[in-house]
């Protein structure tokens, strides 16, 4: 199949069709509005629902509420509209349903300013919102690779009954580059969905969408139920790119649209004999601790550099992967700043 | 071979689609590619730019800091990225609405005047399409002359103004003597 030229946004927005997406809730917000704008008439093709809500926070429950009927819902929006979903976000997470949602980041705090970011890092790996829970997060670094995770997305959050995030930036939904698109996907036979409330025709036991648990003890039982599914995750959906490591004296690390500019800068670092490398998590949630750990641990790695846009949110990661055992040093920029190649090369120098 | 290129000019001069084109020609080609728009806060202030990068490896960053090949179609454009351009890079300018001469010795500057040549073959919105059919005379390693005509045709083909717009892309090829 040809490569079509496509924007980010607009091709999540075709993977999430492809992949099965038959329900979008959303509100535009730049720099992600081009998402929504695509499904509003590509789901119409396919059959699908579009629905433009009154707020973000009708749209997670919308979402919510598709998702306990068994539907494939998304929804997409950037930071501050992110916010304004956690609450419904940490219902699903604790109704059990599966969801994908879409975060291209913008800069922050408050409504901030529309240029790219990372500074929702922990939201999103961490939880965000109340309770005890994580979703499976991905940041992809090329809108193929973002493609590619939002054809799977979908079986992935049923797999696991999770909401999946996939986090971008801004400029990843920006950006336009030739990506192949994989077939539409064959939808799994509904009666296979135990959590969808379709009425009792699949079964005879009746179906309860719930996160409400007033005994302690059940509660309690609801928590360890679902940090075992997050130790599933930990041990099956590590994804990780390890780019010239091997010999490298410096390894730095980032995700996402920056790692593309660390790529660049661990090329013009090697030109210049400085011996660089690069550990690109692709899953953010949960954290490919493990490579962080073999580079750590050999005599061959000097130092990690982190760099990131936001001020140290993925650093926490890396340090707690790192265990102390070689420096980490750190280079960030904020507020829909973003460093050139240049800048990244001249820290690199200058901890060298 | 990487080329960054920064298109830029002011709103409706079409520099986001002028780099789309030429992203499109090096696609053809069989190269890696990338466009990036400037969609920030200067897009509303009525500029706009574009990043684009054309190689024959994976393209790493999508961001380019110091192009080696710099289309400004207005003085804000030349003024804020002309400093950056590598040295030994091009610059195009659309000596149209520039009437300053570059004084920096160490990269290749071309004037070409945009919009009297748009309006002369089709209408002043073709100015960009000129510095389309300049870029393409001094990029042949980026495609031939029929493979960026063949580009242009395959946008404007069922335009009212297509032969128009094919005259002012030959204008702008013609213009540069090499």
């Amino acid at each position: 199949m040809a490569k079509k030229l496509f924007k980010g946004n607009e091709a999540l927005g075709e993977a999430a069709v492809l992949g099965g997406c038959r329900f979008f809730f959303g509100y535009p917000i730049t720099p992600q509005t081009e998402l929504s704008e695509y499904l509003s008439w590509r789901l119409y093709d396919v059959g699908g629902t579009f629905i433009q809500s009154e707020s973000e926070v009708s749209a997670i429950n919308m979402v919510y509420g598709a998702a306990g009927a068994g539907a494939r819902a998304l929804t997409s929006s950037s930071s501050p509209g992110i916010s304004l979903k956690q609450e419904g976000i940490s219902y699903i997470a604790c109704a059990e349903l599966p969801c994908v949602i879409v975060n291209m980041m913008r800069s922050g705090p408050g409504l901030g300013g529309i240029m790219p970011s990372q500074a929702d890092y922990s939201q999103a790996t961490k939880g965000g919102g109340h309770g005890d829970y994580r979703m499976l997060v991905y940041g992809p670094s090329t809108i193929q690779e973002a493609v590619d995770i939002m054809y799977n997305a979908f079986d992935k959050a049923e797999q696991y009954r999770i909401p999946v995030m996939i986090l971008g930036d801004g400029m990843l939904g920006q950006l336009m580059e030739p990506v192949e698109f994989p077939p539409l996907k064959q939808m799994p036979d509904p009666s296979t969905k135990e959590w969808a409330t379709t009425g009792t025709h699949y079964g005879k036991d009746r179906r309860i969408v719930n996160s409400l648990y007033i005994v302690a003890s059940e509660n309690e039982a609801v928590n360890i139920k679902l940090q075992a599914k997050y130790d599933l995750l930990r041990k099956n959906e590590v994804m990780c790119e390890e780019y010239m490591c091997e010999d490298a004296d410096i390894i730095i690390t980032a995700y996402g649209t920056v790692a593309r500019i660390c790529k660049s800068a661990v090329k013009a670092l090697r030109e210049k004999g400085i011996k660089t490398g690069l550990i690109r998590p692709i899953t953010l949630f949960p954290f490919p601790t493990e490579v962080f750990h073999k580079y750590a641990n050999s005599d061959k790695t000097k130092k990690f550099v982190t760099i990131e846009l936001s001020t140290g949110q993925y650093n926490e990661d890396v340090l707690l992967s790192v265990m102390g055992k070689k420096p980490v040093e750190f280079y960030c920029r904020m507020g829909g700043s973003v460093m050139t190649v240049e800048e990244i090369v001249n820290k690199v120098k200058e901890v060298y | 071979m990487e080329q960054g290129i920064i298109c830029a000019g002011f709103g409706g001069q079409g520099v986001l689609s002028l780099g789309k084109m030429i992203v499109y020609v090096a696609m053809e080609k069989g190269l890696h590619v990338t466009w990036l728009p400037s969609y920030g806060p200067e897009m509303r202030g009525g500029t706009a730019n574009c990043s684009v990068v054309a190689s024959t490896e994976e393209v790493a960053s999508p961001l380019v800091s110091t192009p080696d090949c710099l289309i400004a179609m207005n003085r804000p454009s030349l003024d804020k990225f002309i400093n950056d351009v590598v040295s030994g890079g091009m610059v195009l300018i659309n000596s149209s609405l520039i009437d300053i001469k570059v004084d920096r010795k160490d990269i290749n500057v071309y004037y070409i005047p945009a919009n009297d040549l748009a309006l002369q073959h089709a209408n002043e919105r073709s100015s960009n399409i000129v510095m389309y059919g300049a870029y393409a005379k001094l990029n042949g390693n980026i495609g031939s002359m029929d493979e960026f005509e063949k580009i242009l045709i395959k946008q404007f083909g069922k335009s009212a103004d297509k032969d128009k717009i094919i005259s002012a892309f030959h204008a702008g090829y013609e213009e540069i003597k090499v």
